[in-house]
């Protein structure tokens, strides 16, 4: 993607506050029970097809460009080919997120004939017997490595996600390797963020310091530069939002609750209830949200790491605040630079 | 044999801020379109040709037939060449 046209038209979603990328949750039952996951796998009661389909039009109305489909498991929904289809008719880009164990052959046909320009896939380890410890699930890794075979065998562009944590932390080679071979794009992500109904417990599996520490001083899979003196702080930072969420992205989930982010599950408003652009223009928190600038924050202003900090405000939420630090963020900033911030966290 | 201006299947698009924003599937490339280029991109809807979008600019903006047909057809070729349009033999649809 040519970086400085999607510069230009990001910054004409903020300078008009479209919301540009939507994530939206298809469902939250899954075919896995990974060890680490948010979400709780009971269905309340999602939205129907007709539902679902009328939020899309409501979105393709709104402006909306970029939109991620995950869950759950969002191939458990046996509309959803049916409601790909109406997502690519709306001329939607479609990036999907899956576990991968229910793509077959000629579903990956499928999806490479509507359209799709990018799958997402969950790989833990390269060994069995890690990935399937966590997915809870036998015979998974082998499955879903099948599954990226078929995808890629139909020329689609897929990602490999490596979730990392206690039981997989030294597993990242391993899995950038695979993807290598079945030719996927590698990406990986040291975050557990606690469960959407406020329970921590899955914070525990977060990787310790001397293996987050060893990650962050591999440049092989970090790149140069990653650790060292953080960037210098000016107005500029201070007078910025802390990211997209609320802006120009926001989560839908299965039940038709809006949230800024996936990662930050504020209560915005409800697409049963009411009409998207009555959410997106006119929610107290969503407003709220958007109102906060760095130099609001409690006490990031004032911390060494601020400019370089990937503070998440959705943690910030989960942890009771905001406008508070985001703790993990904190521990994060705290070993690229190797010295305490302001908050001065420790794991 | 008339011919007309199809989209690719592949394409996501969406007018941002009054201008269109198209991106493949098949090689991430991104195109934004100017207002005169969103024009050319909403006429070619499949079923008119070069000429027929040179009028539909005649009748949008204040420019001679033969100014909006060179530009048309740049247009088109441009984008034929990134993958993004292409003229077929017979009108779709």
């Amino acid at each position: 993607m040519t970086a400085s046209v999607m510069d230009r038209v990001r910054d004409r979603a903020v300078a008009d506050r479209i919301p540009i990328s939507v994530h939206f949750d298809l469902t939250y039952r899954c075919n896995e029970r990974c060890v680490h996951c948010y979400l709780d796998h009971e269905d309340h009661g999602e939205m129907t097809t007709a539902e679902v389909t009328d939020v899309l039009d409501q979105l393709a109305s709104a402006g909306t460009l970029f939109l991620v489909f995950s869950g759950g498991e969002l191939l458990l929904r046996k509309d959803f080919f049916e409601l790909l289809a109406y997502a690519r008719q709306l001329q939607f880009d479609v990036k999907i997120k899956t576990n991968a164990m229910l793509i077959t052959q000629a579903r990956a046909e499928r999806i490479r004939d509507l359209g799709v320009r990018q799958i997402q896939i969950s790989v833990y380890s390269h060994r069995p017997e890690v990935h399937d410890a966590i997915t809870k699930v036998r015979g998974s890794l082998e499955r879903t490595i099948a599954a990226i075979r078929f995808l890629r065998d139909c020329g689609l562009n897929v990602t490999v996600a490596n979730v990392l944590m206690r039981q997989n932390a030294s597993d990242y080679h391993g899995v950038r390797a695979l993807a290598e071979e079945l030719g996927a794009n590698y990406t990986l992500d040291p975050t557990i963020t606690p469960k959407m109904n406020g329970d921590t417990s899955v914070v525990a599996l977060r990787m310790p310091e001397p293996q987050l520490l060893r990650l962050f001083k591999d440049s092989s899979v970090v790149g140069d530069g990653f650790c060292g003196v953080p960037a210098a702080v000016d107005a500029e930072t201070l007078d910025s939002a802390a990211c997209s969420a609320g802006h120009i992205a926001c989560y839908i989930s299965p039940y038709g609750d809006v949230y800024p982010c996936v990662q930050f599950p504020l209560p915005s408003g409800n697409l049963r209830q009411q009409r998207f652009t009555d959410v997106w223009w006119h929610s107290p928190q969503l407003n709220e949200v958007r109102s906060i600038r760095v130099r609001d924050l409690t006490t990031c202003p004032s911390c060494t790491y601020v400019a370089s900090c990937t503070r998440c405000p959705g943690l910030a939420y989960m942890e009771g605040n905001m406008r508070g630090p985001s703790s993990a963020d904190c521990d994060k900033s705290k070993l690229r630079a190797g010295a305490p911030g302001a908050e001065g966290t420790s794991l | 044999m008339s011919t007309c201006v199809v989209r690719g299947d592949k394409l996501a698009a969406r007018k941002v801020g009054g201008e269109m924003v198209i991106l493949s599937a098949e090689d991430s490339s991104m195109f934004l379109l100017n207002e005169v280029g969103t024009a050319i991109w909403e006429a070619a809807d499949g079923r008119r040709s070069i000429q027929a979008i040179a009028d539909v600019l005649c009748a949008e903006y204040d420019v001679d037939r033969a100014t909006a047909l060179a530009d048309v057809t740049e247009f088109v070729e441009s984008l034929a060449a990134a993958g993004i349009l292409s003229v077929a033999d017979e009108a779709a649809g």
